[in-house]
C-alpha cells in the first residue's frame, strides 16, 4: 500500500497542517489554513482549485517565495527530510533553484528579455555546479536538446523574443531543471499555450519526472491536464485541501460535494449532457469565510454539523477527504440519528 | 424553396498592414508585409443554431467575429443578416435597424464594462441608444427584468461592475447584450476567463436563453469540449481558413480534416480512456509568411507534394486534398 512506501522512504516534499496568512488593514486574511501532503520520488501532485482557492499560494509558500504582507504563519515544510519553511533568506536562495525548480504560467516574464538564452542558462548552471563556462555552455546545449527545442546548438544564442509561446515554455523547463532538482514547482505551465503545444509540453514533463525521478507538484485549474499528467491529485477549497487521492480515483469517483460539483462541471469531448452540473454560489471570499465546512453555503448535502465544526481529512479508501459526510465515527452516528 | 439562412458569411477576407513605418522601409529597404488574418471564409448559420468557431489562437477566429458585428470592415466579402448586407451602403437605415438585433459578448469581463458606470446605466445603454422604451421608470423596470433573467437581483444595478465576481460581470454582458432585443449574438471565448464552476453556470444560462428567446449564437472559442457542448454546427479554423465544417456531433466521432484529428488528440482527456494518440507535431506558422499551398502542410503527416503548391478548396465540409483523393484511411472512433 502506498502508506507503507511513505514510511519506508523519505517523501521529496512534505508538508505538515501549512498556514499562510495575509495581513491587511481589515484583518488577517487565512489564505491557507492547514494543509498537508506529501509528494514521493518520481511522483507528480496535480493541485486543482478555482482562482483563489489558494493553490499557487501553496506552491510560493514551498519555494519561500511568500513576499510579506503575506507569511507562514504555521506548520513545517520538509525537503527531503530537510526544513526549509524556516531557513535564513540566503540560505533558501540556495535550496530554490539547485533543489527545487521552478516553472510559471507566463514564460515571457520568467526569462529576461534582454539577456541571450545561452547567458541565462549558463549563469544558472554555474552558480549552482562548479562547471567550467564551457562544460556549461555544452550542458545547456545538451537541456535544451531534451526539452525538445530543434538545433539547439543554433537556438542557445537567440533572445527569448525570438521563441514562440511554447518554445519559450521550454526554455524555462530547461532553466528549472539545469541544476537537476529533487522538486519541480509547475504553476499553471500550459494554461497561457495553445492545445496542441499543451500537450507537447505535458509529455515533456512528464517524461522528465519519469526519467529523471524528479517530483512534481503541478498546480492548474485545469482538471484535464491533471488526469493526463498527474499521479495523485489534491482538490483545494477556499485555502484547505478538500480531497487529495490516487488521480484516477479522484477524477472518476470524487467523495468531496465540491470534487463531485466541479467534474460535473466540465463539458466533456465524450459524454452527452443537456446540462452541466452548477455549484450555486460562488467561492467565499478570503475575508468572509463561512464558519465550519468553507463549502457548506453551497453544498447540497450540508447538515447541521457542516455549519459549526470544520471537517478533518479523514482517510477513505485511498482518498482523504475533507468531508463529515465519510465520518463513521460516533459523533457522526449521533448526529444522523 | 428552402429559406434563406439567417446569417450568411460569403468569402470573408481581412488583411492588416503590419509594414514598419515609411521612414524605416525607407532606411531600411525593408517591404510592406501584410498579414492574411482571415482568408476567405464561407459559412451560414440558420435561425436559432449555435454555429461556432474553433481554432487556435492566431487562427483568425476573432477576426472573423468582429467582421461579422461590424466592428471591423472586412478587406472582401460580405456579411449578410436577414437578408441585409452589413456592406452595402445602399440600405444605410436598414443596417441601423439590423444593428440593434445584433450584439456581441466579449472574453474579458473586467474590460468590456465602463468602471465608472452603474451596472443599471450599461445594462440601460442599448434601450436609450436605440429608443426602444420612453421614460425612465419604464427603463427601470426593464432593466431590472433583464438583471433577474440573468440570475442577478434587480437592485444589483444600482452596483458597479467592480462590485461583482468574473461570472456575475459576463452575466451583465450577457444582460446588456439582450437590452436590444437582440436576436443574433456573437459570443468570443465568453468563459475562456472564467473558473470551470463559473463556466457551467454560463453556459447553462446561456442554452436557457436561447431556448427562450429563440436566440441565434456564433460561438467563437480555443476549447473543443465547450464547443461541442454549445454548438449545433462546427467550423475548425486554421491560420485564417475554415478547413472543416461538420454537424456538432460527427466532428468529434469522424473528424476528417488532419488538422481536426490533431486538435482532438491533443486536448487533455478528464475521462482517461487510455485512446491512443498521435503525437502532436510543431506548431502554427507566422501568419505573416504562412507556407504555400495547404497552410497545414508542414505539420501533416499526409502531406504531398500538391499539398505545398496548391490551396485546397473546402469540399463537402472538409479542406484537404488527403481526403478528397481518398489518402486518408477514416477515423476509427474511440
Amino acid at each position: 500500500m502506498r502508506e507503507g512506501r511513505e514510511t519506508m522512504s523519505v517523501p521529496v516534499l512534505s508538508v505538515r497542517d501549512l498556514r499562510v496568512e495575509f495581513v491587511t488593514r481589515r484583518g488577517t486574511l487565512k489564505a491557507i489554513d492547514g494543509v498537508s501532503f506529501d509528494i514521493a520520488k518520481g511522483e507528480v501532485l496535480g493541485v486543482v482549485g478555482e482562482s483563489g482557492a489558494g493553490k499557487s499560494v501553496t506552491g510560493s509558500a514551498v519555494i519561500g517565495l511568500i513576499d510579506p504582507p503575506g507569511r507562514i504563519a504555521g506548520g513545517e515544510i520538509h525537503l527531503s527530510g530537510l526544513r526549509i519553511d524556516n531557513l535564513p533568506p540566503e540560505e533558501m536562495r540556495r535550496v530554490r533553484g539547485r533543489r527545487i525548480g521552478m516553472i510559471f504560467q507566463d514564460p515571457l516574464t520568467s526569462l529576461n528579455p534582454l539577456y541571450r538564452v545561452s547567458e541565462q542558462l549558463v549563469e544558472t548552471i554555474r552558480t549552482h555546479t562548479n562547471l567550467s563556462a564551457s562544460a556549461a555552455r555544452k550542458r545547456a546545449i545538451d537541456l535544451l536538446a531534451e526539452v525538445g527545442i530543434p538545433a539547439p546548438d543554433k537556438r542557445i544564442d537567440s533572445y527569448p523574443h525570438e521563441f514562440s509561446g511554447g518554445m519559450r515554455q521550454r526554455v524555462v523547463i530547461a532553466l528549472a531543471l539545469c541544476a537537476e532538482p529533487e522538486l519541480i514547482i509547475a504553476d499553471e505551465p500550459t494554461t497561457a499555450l495553445d492545445v496542441s503545444v499543451q500537450a507537447q509540453i505535458i509529455a515533456l514533463l512528464k517524461r522528465l519526472g519519469r526519467e529523471h525521478g524528479t517530483a512534481i507538484m503541478l498546480v492548474t485549474h485545469d482538471m484535464g491536464v491533471i488526469a493526463e499528467t498527474a499521479d495523485r491529485v489534491a482538490v483545494m477549497y477556499a485555502g484547505r485541501i478538500a480531497e487529495i487521492g490516487p488521480v484516477r480515483d479522484v477524477v472518476q469517483n470524487p467523495l468531496h460535494p465540491y470534487a463531485q460539483g466541479l467534474m460535473g462541471a466540465i463539458p466533456s469531448l465524450e459524454a452527452d449532457a443537456q446540462r452541466l452540473v452548477q455549484i450555486p454560489g460562488a467561492m467565499p471570499r478570503l475575508s468572509a469565510i463561512p464558519p465550519g465546512c468553507p463549502f457548506n453555503p453551497r453544498c447540497p448535502h450540508a447538515f447541521d454539523r457542516c455549519k459549526v465544526e470544520r471537517p478533518e481529512a479523514i482517510q477513505h479508501a485511498e482518498h482523504r477527504v475533507a468531508c463529515h459526510l465519510y465520518d463513521q465515527s460516533p459523533a457522526r452516528t449521533e448526529a444522523v440519528a | 424553396m428552402t429559406e434563406r439562412p439567417f446569417v450568411e458569411v460569403n468569402d470573408l477576407r481581412r488583411v492588416f498592414d503590419v509594414s514598419k513605418p515609411w521612414l524605416n522601409r525607407v532606411l531600411e529597404g525593408g517591404e510592406k508585409q501584410y498579414l492574411k488574418a482571415v482568408d476567405g471564409v464561407t459559412f451560414n448559420i440558420a435561425k436559432g443554431e449555435t454555429f461556432a468557431l474553433v481554432g487556435e489562437s492566431g487562427s483568425g477566429k476573432s477576426t472573423v467575429a468582429r467582421m461579422v458585428v461590424g466592428l471591423l470592415p472586412p478587406t472582401s466579402g460580405e456579411v449578410t443578416i436577414d437578408g441585409v448586407s452589413m456592406s452595402n451602403a445602399a440600405d444605410a437605415a436598414e443596417r441601423r435597424r439590423l444593428r440593434r438585433r445584433i450584439q456581441m459578448i466579449f472574453q474579458d469581463p473586467y474590460a468590456s464594462l465602463n468602471p465608472r458606470w452603474t451596472v443599471g446605466r450599461i445594462i440601460a445603454e442599448p434601450i436609450r441608444a436605440f429608443s426602444l422604451i420612453e421614460g425612465e421608470k419604464d427603463i427601470a423596470a426593464r432593466v431590472g427584468e433583464l438583471l433577474s433573467f440573468v440570475g442577478l437581483h434587480p437592485a444589483d444595478g444600482a452596483k458597479y461592475p467592480h462590485e461583482f465576481s468574473g461570472g456575475q460581470r459576463q452575466r451583465v454582458a450577457i444582460a446588456r447584450a439582450l437590452a436590444s432585443d437582440a436576436e443574433f449574438i456573437v459570443c468570443d471565448e465568453p468563459t475562456s476567463a472564467l473558473d470551470v464552476s463559473v463556466q457551467a453556470q454560463i453556459l447553462n444560462l446561456m442554452r436557457d436563453l436561447q431556448d427562450r428567446l429563440g436566440l441565434t449564437y456564433l460561438f467563437i472559442s480555443h476549447n473543443l469540449a465547450v464547443v461541442r457542448h454549445m454548438a449545433s454546427r462546427i467550423g475548425v479554423m486554421y491560420l485564417g481558413r475554415i478547413v472543416e465544417v461538420s454537424e456538432g456531433r460527427e466532428l468529434f466521432t469522424s473528424p476528417k480534416h488532419p488538422y481536426t484529428r490533431m486538435l482532438l488528440d491533443a486536448v487533455p482527456d478528464v475521462g482517461m480512456t487510455g485512446r491512443q494518440r498521435i503525437p502532436v507535431q510543431g506548431e502554427i506558422p507566422n501568419p505573416i509568411n504562412p507556407p504555400a499551398g495547404c497552410t497545414f502542410n508542414p505539420r501533416c503527416p499526409l502531406a504531398n507534394e500538391r499539398c505545398t503548391a496548391e490551396i485546397p478548396p473546402l469540399r463537402s465540409g472538409v479542406a484537404c486534398h488527403a481526403v478528397q483523393e481518398g489518402r486518408l484511411a477514416p477515423h476509427i472512433a474511440a
